[in-house]
């Protein structure tokens, strides 16, 4: 069978692919989703510790003898210190003119009452969170702003950040992995029906063509059922070729045989010498057909039997003798005599027509090419495998083509004027492939042919 | 004309030197190629031995050595902070304050405890008590008073005796004055009722412990409030005449702390002097070779935090309203 079929990519890889792809998307969105959230609940806290601290401070605001008095606690700063020792800033306006702190951190701007506000922003070479909120006190000279900004430089925050990414690093990888692995169990088990059912394709015998009958999933019904309908049309048409060969082999041989029995009566009853010898040729070209016709027929029946042996113990010392025996009334007419050699039974196991074929083939070339009055040996035996040697005393294969006489059609230089049609050695050949065995042709060093047939 | 010039010449010479330092000391051993400045408000006698150690192994440096007094320490580093490689300073919210204002640089070491050290930047090595000292022959007979309280109770029955015979720190000068002061304020409000006390009898106020001591064994004063333990201790080797009470109620401990300048003309070289210091300090080796109290802290101590909340009372509203309060309770 020629391998022409052509593959576009590969089932199992596309749904991987489609299934990993998938998950590694997922996890990444996974990733910055969480991180996102960790971000801001980070960030949270720290306003909210901020927030503590600016109140704290703003409610130590007070006025005395009209001065502004902001007597903030120790609290206000020490719930500032972090793990990392985050710098601290603050800074205190009254009416937007800066009172103690340091300066350059922005001051709220709104003078429309109580307002906080956050912001990240680049102070004294860092980034900090400052954190604004201003309040009124209200004292004999009037209305006083007072604000306060907090800023807190963000160095345990980002390290906080820093271990929630890598954690939520590892759990999408984690998660990735997973899913990976989960998509490749589901690829599998997607595939495995496909697989077993190639490969239960694969194992089937040539002659196997019944139909699928193992439980599938639902999405291959119309590939399992439409791979049963071809097979049962397969199945019909090589019934119906086989029948065809029969009928063949019957529509041929019968009217030939029908011809030459007319011919040879004929025969008897011309006298005319230019006649008998115009007769005599018709029957040999009728000989020829007809053997021609019947060997067609027996290698088109050995090509279709190939895939259905019929296999069955045949005893090989049976067969050779019934073969000689049978093959003697045309041995006689040459005086040749066929001799069979064997010692121990030899059984094989085979299709018993397939070999009488090939058999009759080889010993039917041994006495078409042997001189009168020759022997043919035919030994049989076990040793190593069982075998069978058919060796006459004629001229030998033609030494030049011996590597071709086996192939379809092909006759020798010494076959001029021997009835035969080249199929012969092919026919032997064939059905000694078909049972794994081997056909050896080659010449005796003391002259004459030699085919061994090896099972 | 003559007259005048001279006088510029002393002016420009005496701004050329602008700062008047307590103490100015150098040490090397031979030849030298790199100087080491240290500003540092501690006693050069207390020093004097960790910077030998120091040069035996690195013989190649030379260290200047330049002791002030707390606050002006503060300033003039944050004048010049490129003149100077290391700081080392007793008033532990100048200090942090130094740092959080980003004027050190950070040191990585590992074995450093961090209740010891801010931002890699910022490392405590002593560890010293403020004390109640007293001099023996004022309290002969009497019952030595163990707490802020006793120390008010004995000041009240005696009153006539210690009338001007007391002294402690003038916060407004000391910077490590004012951390005492405000560190006690903070724990309790007896530090205002025998600074009241103290108010009334009339007390001396000083800059340095070192004076404080020194009135003391002369019998100047009779009782020195929140003076350095450390200093006491080793004048008390020399001179029977005092005895150090560390107050009973809660004793308010300082500790020394280090930093580099982020602008250290031999930032290298300093931060292996940290190293030395620190080393020596968390694991002396001969406890009688330094005279420097060690960074160990007896079971239950406890020390005043490395903390950005030492930056509370260093605030100028803040440091108003604390000063004024003092004021009127101490000069009366
Ligand atoms: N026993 C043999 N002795 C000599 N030549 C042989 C023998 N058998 C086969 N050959 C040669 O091999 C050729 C092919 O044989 P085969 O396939 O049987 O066809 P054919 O019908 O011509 O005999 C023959 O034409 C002949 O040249």
């Amino acid at each position: 069978m020629t391998n022409t079929v052509r593959i576009s990519g590969s089932l199992r890889n596309r749904l991987m692919i489609t299934l990993i792809s998938g998950s590694a998307i997922l996890g990444i969105i996974l990733f910055f989703i969480v991180r996102g959230y960790a971000t801001q609940i980070a960030q949270d806290g720290q306003d909210n510790i901020l927030k503590a601290s600016l109140s704290s401070i703003l409610d130590a605001a007070t006025i005395q003898d009209g001065l502004v008095e902001v007597d903030f606690p120790y609290a206000s700063l020490s719930m500032l210190d972090t793990d990392l020792d985050d710098r601290v800033f603050y800074a205190i306006y009254q009416d937007g003119i800066l009172l103690s702190g340091y300066k350059g951190l922005p001051a709220p701007s709104s003078l429309t009452g109580e307002t906080r506000t956050f912001q990240t922003i680049k102070y004294k070479g860092t980034f900090a969170r400052v954190a604004n909120a201003n309040r009124i006190l209200v004292g004999e000279r009037g209305r006083i702003e007072i604000s306060v900004s907090v800023a807190q430089t963000q160095d345990d925050l980002s390290r906080t950040l820093n271990s929630i990414s890598k954690n939520v690093a590892v759990f999408g990888a984690g998660f990735f992995i997973l899913v990976a692995a989960l998509s490749y169990l589901a690829t599998s088990t997607t595939i495995n029906p496909l697989m077993r059912l190639a490969a239960s394709i694969k194992k089937r015998g040539p002659k196997d063509l019944s139909p699928f009958e193992k439980e599938i999933p639902s999405e291959m019904v119309p590939l399992v059922s439409s791979l049963n309908r071809l097979m049962g049309r397969l199945d019909l048409s090589l019934k119906q070729s086989e029948d065809f060969i029969a009928e063949a082999a019957h529509r041929v041989r019968t009217p030939l045989a029908t011809v030459r029995s007319y011919a040879d009566a004929t025969l008897q009853r011309v006298s005319k010498s230019e006649n008998r010898e115009a007769l005599r040729s018709m029957v040999r070209a009728i000989d020829e057909a007809s053997r021609a016709a019947s060997q067609l027929l027996d290698h088109a029946m050995i090509t279709f039997r190939t895939d259905h042996l019929q296999k069955e113990y045949i005893d090989l010392i049976d067969l050779v003798q019934d073969l000689a025996l049978r093959l003697s009334p045309i041995a006689e007419m040459k005086d040749v005599k066929i001799l069979v050699n064997h010692k121990n039974p030899v059984e094989i196991h085979g299709d018993f027509i397939l070999i009488q074929n090939a058999i009759r083939n080889l010993i039917d070339n041994a006495l078409k090419y042997s001189p009168n009055e020759a022997i043919i040996k035919i030994s049989v035996g076990s040793e190593p495998t069982p075998y069978l040697k058919i060796h006459d005393e004629g001229p030998g294969f033609p030494p030049d083509d011996i590597q071709n006489l086996t192939l379809r059609f092909t006759r020798g230089k010494n076959a001029n004027g021997i009835i035969g049609s080249g199929l012969g050695l092919t026919i032997a050949k064939d059905v000694a492939n078909a049972h794994n065995g081997r056909l050896e042709i080659f010449n005796h060093k003391k002259g004459g042919a030699c085919a061994i047939l090896s099972f | 004309m003559r007259y005048i010039i001279v006088l510029v010449l002393i002016f420009i010479t005496y701004s050329l030197n602008a700062e008047e330092w307590e103490d100015q000391r150098i040490f090397s051993s031979g030849s030298t190629n790199q100087t080491l400045r240290i500003l540092s408000s501690t006693d050069t006698s207390f020093f004097e031995p960790i910077l030998k150690s120091y040069l035996v192994d690195n013989p190649a440096t030379k260290i200047e050595y330049l002791v002030t007094g707390t606050a002006s320490l503060d300033k003039i580093f944050r004048n010049t902070p490129e003149k100077y490689d290391l700081v080392i300073s007793s008033a532990m919210d100048l200090q942090l304050k130094l740092v959080n204002d980003g004027f050190a640089i950070k040191i990585q070491d590992s074995n450093h405890p961090s209740w010891a050290k801010w931002r890699k930047s910022l490392f405590a090595f002593t560890i010293e008590p403020a004390a109640i000292v007293i001099n023996k022959r004022a309290f002969a007979n009497q019952k030595i008073p163990q707490s802020r309280q006793d120390l008010i109770k004995a000041l009240r029955s005696r009153s006539k005796f210690f009338q001007n015979r007391l002294g402690t720190y003038d916060v407004r000068k000391s910077g490590l004055g004012y951390l005492f002061a405000t560190q006690d304020a903070r724990t309790s409000e007896t530090y205002w009722r025998l600074m009241e006390v103290m108010g009334g009898l009339g007390t001396q106020l000083y800059c340095c412990s070192g004076d404080m001591i020194d009135d003391l064994i002369s019998g100047k004063i009779a009782v020195a409030y929140n003076v350095l333990s450390s200093y006491a201790g080793a004048r008390k080797k020399v001179s029977d005449e005092i005895e150090i009470i560390l107050p009973a109620d809660f004793p308010t401990t300082m500790m020394r702390t280090a930093m580099v300048s982020k602008l250290a003309p031999n930032v290298e070289n300093a931060k292996n002097f940290m190293l030395h210091l620190l080393k020596t300090q968390l694991k002396p080796a001969d406890k009688n070779n330094y005279t420097l109290p060690p960074l160990l802290l007896k079971p239950g101590q406890q020390t005043i935090i490395l903390e950005p909340a030492l930056m509370t009372y260093l605030d100028k509203l803040k440091r108003q309203t604390f000063i004024k309060e003092w004021e009127r309770a101490i000069i009366q």
